[in-house]
């Protein structure tokens, strides 16, 4: 029997290390611990319910688990073989409680393929990745094929890059490989900047052999000996459990000399990124792993000519990584009968923001927003209206009702005004104001632009003041103009991907929310009551009761009243803080 | 550089030249010896700057460009209890924004400020990948998931 318990980083900030120990000493106290074994795995994706405590071999999946819960799992259900109850996932519609997994609406519409060994594996543990078909696809690799056919292999699977430009990775491993040079790189972009995305780090978490047995593999297929994995310093975990896994590859001698016992040599080494969104384009990158400030410089030459210390270089995402070795395993023509016409596979999506099941997902290309946020995603949090999805990050742009039904893949985001990215996906309720969330992205690029160009550098800062002015209820009927007229020109004048798709939050909420951004600027109002300058707290008289909560709760006092008498809002005094508002029970406060 | 004068003693200065030997004094290693400095310093002052530009025969200003090029490295010293507020997207959609506001307010310091008495510092982060937690705060190594405003001087009550 197996207790697997989510060492995810989420799960972990509730707690889920003291659930392992906890649940370790109860074994103990019953001489249980030989035959129920207990292991920390990545991450299971329903972050929303976490932390996750799965028993094999039954699949019973236990939600928000704590560690003073481990006793009653185990006297009950590992020694009375009776459930608990009360931990399992209670099914919202049917109100029924549900053990296994697959029957969840959340697992329902997934396949995993790069995810497929998260919350299955130990991932400290080299042994339990090669038992699933671990390091097989390397061995085939290097002592079946010759490189040109490992790159058929990949060119036909019809597998992009999931770093979110999308292009075909079987393409670029061939571009390196007739690059002529004494040493190659295979370089891996761990550099997850996206805000609200944590793919990247929960695959490296979850199951980091994956990577370097397909880094591996990479330069086998292009010729380099060498391979370096560019990760964030903010992700320590992530870090330290690719570590372990390298130390452990080395040791089964699937890294360094003459791996398994063939010719083809290959080690891997750490490059950590200092926090700058940037370098996730790769020629920044490639900089700043060579001590440098990030910044992009011009493309060509590709890296795949001229990258790392000015040798022909191959960076791929991680997730991309993820994929190589169960394409070798199972076949091109398997992978790509999953996905749509164009886009093979499946894609990881980090879904948060106002829904109820958050987590990290992995559908098959062509799954329809509408699946992934009504199905998969358990709809809307407290029962609100969906307004929007931002795909992208920063890049992306927000989709509406109306794209809720088109499938999604590379081609169709970018037609649709947003792309793909690496994989973050917002989801907004009808409180959430599309101008100030556009400025949000905003504030964003104007602190990550690396200011070499001077169209990212300045027009960003500026298409962040015309959007902080509409919010303050400055706008212009100008200003919207404006602010289509210097994103294009952003768009088309800026050196890299960032500067590119910066301007697109800004283009993709002028396009589908125009009327909120001519609320803001003629009626001077937010509809969302988002906009602290254009919003005024009221109360009520009708529906105060005089509970003083919100008096009590104001941190400026300027909530006045008598006792069980309706209250006031001095609004010179007030400073919008919402805390009255969030407060009060009896729906009393209104905002104007 | 800095307004913070910082001395270097002769044993952190043994200590930083070792770092930078560790890595063969090479310049291509810059970001990684500036990773250790800030490790043993806990930020990385203009004193310390100039000794690891010496070290590894670069000029003091491309030391500089790259601290205040990358968020993770510091110029100024955190306080004893580093507060980051995340402002992903998930928690800013969840109300991070509110808590990030009540934290100023409380502490009546500015992002990127340490209290005058040194026991707080606070600092902005983008995700820290427990978007189903949102809002996230962290003080030091531990993370406190679905702050609310009101919240906030509960956090604080446990570093009095």
């Amino acid at each position: 029997m197996h207790l697997l318990v989510c060492g995810g980083t989420g799960c972990r900030a509730s707690e889920s290390s003291a659930i392992l120990d906890n649940l370790k000493s109860v074994l103990e106290e019953n001489n249980l611990e030989n035959e129920v074994q207990v292991v920390k795995t990545g991450c299971f994706g329903f972050c929303e319910k976490g932390p996750i405590v799965k028993v094999l071999p039954d699949n019973t999946f236990y939600t928000q688990v704590k560690p003073e819960d481990a006793k009653e799992i185990v006297n009950e259900h590992i020694i009375k073989g009776r459930k608990v109850n009360r931990l399992l996932y209670l099914n919202p519609e049917s109100k029924e409680h549900v053990s296994d997994s697959k029957h969840m609406g959340f697992y329902k519409k997934q396949i995993r393929i790069a995810l497929r060994n998260c919350g299955f594996i130990n991932p400290e543990n080299i042994d339990e990745y090669i038992s699933r078909d671990g390091y097989e696809a390397l061995a085939k690799c290097i002592t079946e094929m010759t490189p040109a056919q490992v790159i058929d292999v990949i060119k036909r699977s019809g597998l992009r890059g999931r770093g979110g430009a999308g292009f075909p990775t079987g393409l670029k491993w061939e571009i390196a490989s007739k690059s002529v040079a004494d040493q190659k790189y295979v370089v891996c972009n761990a550099d997850e900047g996206d805000p609200g995305a944590f793919m990247d780090r929960s695959v490296l978490e979850g199951d980091p052999h994956s990577v370097i047995e397909a880094m591996a593999i990479c330069g086998y297929s292009i010729g380099a000996s060498k391979g370096l994995v560019y990760i964030r310093a903010e992700y320590p975990l992530a870090i330290e459990r690719l570590k372990i896994a390298i130390g452990q590859a080395r040791e089964y001698g699937l890294l360094g000399e003459k791996i398994l016992g063939t010719d083809f040599a290959f080690d891997l080494e750490l490059r950590y990124g200092a926090g700058a969104f940037v370098c996730g384009e790769e020629t920044a990158l490639i900089h700043s792993m060579e001590g440098l400030r990030g910044e992009p410089t011009v493309k060509p030459p590709f890296p795949a000519e001229r990258g790392y210390l000015g040798k022909p270089s191959n960076v791929n995402n991680v997730e991309t990584f993820a994929n190589i070795p169960v394409i070798i395993n199972k076949g091109p023509e398997w992978f790509s009968s999953i996905g749509t016409e164009k886009s093979k596979g499946t894609k990881v999506f980090a879904l948060a923001g106002k829904i109820n099941n958050v987590g990290l997902i992995e559908v098959p290309m062509g799954t329809t927003l509408r699946e992934i946020i009504f199905e998969i995603g358990g709809g809307i949090k407290d029962g609100k209206k969906f307004k929007a999805v931002q795909t992208g990050g920063p890049s992306g742009g927000c989709l509406t009702e109306k794209h809720l039904d088109t499938p999604i893949d590379y081609d169709n985001l970018i037609a649709s005004g947003s792309m793909m990215g690496s994989g973050g996906m917002i989801v907004m309720d009808e409180d959430d104001c599309m101008v100030s969330i556009a400025k949000y992205y905003l504030d964003f690029t104007v602190e990550e632009s690396c200011g070499k160009c001077t169209p990212c550098r300045v027009g960003n800062k500026r298409l962040y003041e015309t959007l902080d002015k509409i919010c303050h209820g400055n706008g212009t009927m100008e200003d919207l103009d404006k602010l289509r007229n210097l994103s294009n020109v952003i768009r088309d004048t800026s050196l890299c991907g960032l500067g590119q798709t910066s301007p697109n939050p800004v283009l993709s909420t002028l396009d589908n929310f125009y009327h909120e951004y001519l609320a803001h600027v003629k009626d001077h109002k937010c509809p969302a009551g988002q906009c602290k300058a254009l919003m005024q707290y009221t109360i009520n008289p009708e529906a105060c009761v005089g509970c003083t909560a919100c008096a009590r709760v104001c941190p400026v006092n300027a909530i006045s009243g008598e006792r069980k008498k309706p209250h006031f809002i001095d609004t010179t005094v007030c400073i919008k803080c919402g805390a009255c508002f969030e407060k009060c029970k009896f729906d009393a406060i209104y905002i104007n | 550089m800095s307004h913070i004068k910082f001395k270097l003693n002769p044993e952190q200065l043994t200590e930083l030249k070792e770092v930078c030997k560790s890595f063969n004094n090479d310049k291509g290693e810059l970001i990684n010896v500036l990773h250790k400095a800030q490790g043993i310093f806990g930020y990385l002052p203009a004193e310390v700057q100039e000794v690891v530009a010496k070290e590894l025969k670069i000029s003091v200003a491309q030391v500089y460009g790259v601290v205040t090029f990358y968020s993770f490295f510091s110029m100024m010293p955190k306080g004893q209890h580093p507060i980051s507020i995340c402002m992903g997207t998930a928690c800013y959609v969840r109300g991070g924004e509110k808590v990030l506001d009540e934290f100023k307010r409380i502490l009546n310091i500015q992002v990127g400020e340490t209290t005058p008495d040194g026991k707080y510092s606070m600092s902005c982060l983008r995700c820290v990948g427990a978007c189903g937690l949102a809002p996230v705060v962290m003080v030091g190594d531990k993370v406190y998931g679905r702050v609310a405003p009101d919240g906030v001087r509960d956090i604080l009550k446990n570093y009095e």
